[in-house]
């Protein structure tokens, strides 16, 4: 599959994201764009580190190429560790304005 | 068409189209439901590219575990349809051409970048099987991963500091 497919996807999953993220107001699903947005990165970096593997493999190399699945794998536990801290944080704030939305928020006090 | 090309299409169509829906959806439970199938989606391209672990785990830590946790949450405040804020039509509009504007330049330039006669290989090479990785991450990449677990031990106190009620 030619790596040009798998960047104009990640393209379009990245820039619905950053779109989602200046449309909406809701804070849970601005967070939930962030996450859209780092799906697609993870995706680029797995096409990509099976290019490398393509390209070493006809070089006679082998196993060239884990370092960017790992890389999402890194990517991925501090996503995790993310979410559970900012989710946190809109459950603090929804307790203390009874709204999620981000627009009471622009002043960083209520 | 190979069933491999079939497959990536198909992939991508749901991917966009439900990643399209996470954003227009009035409702934040159906736009969790989307993204749910985004990263099924997104999993289904792991597989194909022969990454294995990866889609595991994307299934088991996003799917499984950060969805549940955003629907949990969004259950909690009793969000729905009438209490959800909506931003001016203008500024949604404007939004809209911001991310519009900005695939249109991405595209235009990385449409002619050297790399794009490389092929990233489908269906084959064993790198992404869980014994290369894991291999590697316990040789090479032994102190980041001891640190990310100290990063997830201090989110979750973070976590249970932030969310108690004093």
């Amino acid at each position: 599959m030619p790596i040009n497919y798998y960047i104009f996807l990640s393209l379009a999953l990245f820039c619905i994201g950053i779109t989602g993220v200046l449309v909406r107001r809701n804070a849970i699903i601005i967070f939930m764009c962030i996450e859209l947005m780092l799906n697609a990165v993870n995706l680029l970096l797995v096409a990509f580190s099976k290019m490398h593997t393509a390209a070493a493999t006809a070089a006679g190399q082998a196993n060239v190429g884990a370092d960017g699945q790992l890389f999402v794998f890194f990517i991925m536990v501090v996503a995790a560790a993310e979410v559970s801290v900012g989710l946190a944080i809109i459950v603090m704030m929804y307790r203390n304005i009874h709204s999620v939305d981000v627009n009471f928020l622009n002043r960083l006090k209520h | 068409m190979s069933i491999t090309q079939i497959l990536f299409w198909l992939l991508s169509v749901i991917a966009i189209f439900s990643a399209l829906m996470v954003v227009s959806s009035k409702n934040p439970v159906y736009s969790v439901l989307w993204l749910i199938l985004t990263f099924f989606s997104i999993s289904g391209h792991y597989i194909l590219l022969n990454a294995q672990f990866l889609a595991i785990v994307n299934i088991i830590v996003y799917a499984g575990a950060i969805m549940v946790l955003f629907l949990f949450v969004i259950m909690l405040m009793n969000l729905n349809k009438e209490t959800e804020p909506q931003k001016h039509k203008w500024l949604r509009m404007a939004g809209a051409i911001a991310g519009g504007a900005l695939l249109l330049v991405l595209v235009a330039a990385l449409k002619n970048v050297d790399i794009k006669n490389q092929e990233a290989l489908v269906n084959e090479g064993n790198v992404g099987l869980i014994k290369n990785l894991g291999r590697e991450l316990f040789t090479t990449y032994v102190v980041p991963f001891e640190i990310s677990s100290i990063l997830f031990l201090s989110a979750m106190v973070g976590t249970i500091v932030i969310g108690k009620k004093e």
